[in-house]
């Protein structure tokens, strides 16, 4: 099955009818098994049970950048392949990736206040991810201003593709910028080099991350073409009104 | 219905269901808060020294964003000139849309406010009177807002020109906004003294906001 | 009721419009305002319903409500269309009822009238340019009130629109009010008295 098998909305539909269950199902089973792993991994030496507050955070973290790395894919296919669902894979996979990123926003929050004394810093990683967070409102937002899909596809793929370059940029000045001000108190992420104990439940859990988003963006995909189809509907009832 | 009523429920609808609905505001106002440590260096204890500021100005600006399509928005398609052949009087129309505006910019703005405090470091007791502050404020800030957005209604880059009017006007709002928000924190300042300004300053922009602004609409008419 | 004009002169963008101008409009009467582009009709139309201001003369509705002004007892239908693109196309109808009218509407009767009736719940974005025309109109029939001041009202309408339209204008006046229409054309109202601007600069 080639990705222009999927290029027909109807039979994305019916593909994902069949798929999406079992898509559910598995997820759920990866979660139950990655928790009982994590439940089972040992406490870190020097922060204690707080650690597995990483198995959140670090995943969701990968997803809010893996998603934007799909929104950019999509845009190519926007803008190069007009392949026709690119562009609802992008608007479905924009609050999803914000959502993730988020949720590694709260949870690095969390788990960073024991160590740091405060919910917050403005420390190089946290600062990119909350700049990544204002792009996905930024994108969403864009999506909701403007009426028409087709221009709206065209637009928020500029900005996603603007965005997929930029990234980096942010990261790279924002490190910059976080040292040339020293701050006044030492800041430790608690970025250990990972014990092989830890790794196994952090890729368990990544692994149902990703079959979170597959379920969540394939859903959020119909949906948007539900959607799209309610819209064309409306226009057709106007126009048949109009003809007499 | 009645007429006010209707107008006051439209807008409201309107703000919701259109493009971003109200939170693009709340987004400008954590876009703006999340730029200033970039400006001001990631220092927490001077942010927090400076924080009731950035939320002050972050809201200033947020508030004036989304003024210049609030009467321009009637004006566009005609719905303006088929309100004034209305019944109401026309300071009470424009009050009604200020408070609609209020409502659903200001308002979220004030919801979001301690949310933004605690990334600029600010204690519970000093984001607590940031918020009250601007709750008080606010209103002012739109109801002031009301007379530049109907002295720049017929502007093709009016937004800009309504910031440059009605900014100076919004100062001692400003001026006591932060200065209670200080008192509270700091002191010596009991926290009521300026804030009991602040709101004496929102009740006269309630008054003479709907006024100006209506006088400016009848002015302007061609 | 009776609407007179007399000596009217309007003054819009430092330049004088028109001046001298004069009429009389009876209960069940219709008045065309015709004459070239820039002549002054919409300006005049406008002036009557105080949306722009009388440089000279005046204009005075004998048998009218007395505590409320021109304006406020007439029904302006200008270029534009006032409707909203995110509300459906009753809540728009529902919403100019509120505002104009005294709470007792009739958006059903209203919208079957203009024959718009199956897309009641339809957003305002998807009519074409002839439906939101009379969508407008349908406000005319919405809330009742004497005087009906219409600017190019046929612009945007079809034939059977054109029809439509003057149906419902010479139901208002068979009704006892009173209809000034801005129009290059014929608008389908026979008996009609005609001020020509433009010539009585």
């Amino acid at each position: 099955m080639t990705l222009i098998d999927f290029a027909n909305p109807s039979r994305f539909l019916s593909f994902t009818d069949r798929v999406l269950a079992w898509l559910a199902a598995a997820t759920l089973l990866a979660f139950a098994f990655g928790f009982s792993q994590v439940i089972a991994a040992p406490d870190d030496y020097q922060q204690g049970a707080t650690v597995k507050i990483m198995f959140i955070h670090v995943p969701a973290a990968w997803l809010g950048i893996f998603a934007w790395g799909l929104m950019s894919v999509a845009a190519l296919g926007t803008l190069v392949w007009r392949h026709p669902l690119a562009d609802v894979a992008a608007k479905a996979a924009a609050p999803i990736g914000a959502a993730f990123t988020l949720i590694c926003l709260i949870t690095g929050s969390l788990w960073g206040r024991p160590m740091w004394g405060t919910y917050w810093v403005w420390d190089a990683r946290l600062t990119s991810v909350l700049v990544l967070f204002l792009m996905y409102l930024g994108v969403i937002a864009l999506w909701r201003t403007i009426d028409d899909p087709t221009r709206a596809a065209r637009a928020a793929a500029v900005l996603t593709l603007v965005g997929a370059i930029n990234l980096p940029i942010i990261k790279f000045s924002v490190d910059w910028w976080n040292t040339l001000h020293q701050p006044a108190s030492v800041l430790r992420l608690g970025g250990p080099t990972i014990h092989p104990a830890l790794l196994v439940p952090l890729i368990l859990m990544a692994v149902a991350f990703m079959l979170l988003f597959l379920t969540l963006h394939l859903a959020a995909m119909r949906n948007e073409i539900m959607r799209r189809r309610l819209r064309t509907l409306q226009m057709l009832q106007a126009r048949a009104a109009a003809g007499h | 219905m009645t007429a006010l009523a209707a107008l006051f429920v439209r807008d409201m609808r309107l703000a919701v269901r259109v493009g971003g609905g109200a939170l693009i505001g709340v987004l400008f106002f954590l876009i703006v808060v999340t730029l200033t440590p970039f400006a001001l260096g990631p220092d927490l204890a001077l942010l927090a020294r400076v924080g009731p500021a950035i939320l002050w100005l972050g809201a200033l600006l947020a508030s004036l964003l989304a003024l210049d399509r609030l009467i321009a928005m009637d004006h566009e398609d005609g719905s303006l000139d088929l309100i004034l052949t209305a019944r109401v009087p026309l300071e009470l129309a424009v009050a009604a849309k200020a408070l609609a505006h209020w409502l659903t910019t200001g308002l979220p703005l004030v919801v979001a406010a301690p949310l933004l405090g605690f990334l600029l470091n600010l204690e519970p007791k000093a984001t607590g009177a940031v918020a009250l502050t601007l709750l008080a404020g606010t209103p002012a800030l739109t109801f002031i807002g009301l007379i530049g957005a109907a002295l720049t209604v017929a502007l093709r880059r009016g937004g800009l020109l309504l910031a440059v009017l009605v900014l100076p006007l919004t100062v001692p709002v400003l001026i006591f906004g932060v200065a209670a928000s200080n008192a509270a924190i700091v002191g010596p300042v009991p926290f009521a003294t300026p804030f009991a300004i602040l709101c004496a300053l929102t009740l006269m922009s309630l008054v003479v906001g709907p006024f100006a602004a209506a006088a400016a609409l009848r002015h302007g008419l061609e | 009721m009776r609407l007179v004009a007399s000596d009217l002169a309007c003054v819009r963008g430092g330049r004088q419009v028109f001046s001298g101008v004069g009429f009389a409009v009876d209960a069940g009467e219709a008045l065309m305002v015709t004459g070239p582009n820039g002549a002054g009709k919409s300006s005049l139309l406008r002036l009557i319903a105080g949306l722009v201001g009388v440089a000279g003369g005046g204009v005075a509705l004998d048998g009218g409500d007395g505590e409320l002004t021109i304006g406020e007892q007439a029904h302006y239908l200008g270029h534009q269309d006032a409707l909203k693109s995110s509300l459906s196309v009753a809540e728009n109808l529902a919403f100019w009822a509120n505002v104009l009218g005294d709470g007792t509407a009739r958006v059903g009767t209203a919208l079957a009238a203009v024959d718009l009736g199956s897309l009641a719940r339809l957003p305002a974005i998807y009519l074409s340019a002839g439906q939101r025309r009379r969508l407008s109109i349908a406000r005319l029939i919405a809330i009742a009130r004497p005087i009906w001041l219409l600017d190019e009202p046929t612009s945007g309408l079809d034939a059977s629109g054109q029809t439509m339209l003057a149906d419902l204008m010479r139901a208002h006046l068979a009704g006892g009010g009173l209809v000034l229409a801005a129009t290059h054309g014929p608008i389908g109202l026979d008996g009609a008295k005609e001020l020509r601007l433009g010539e009585s600069r």
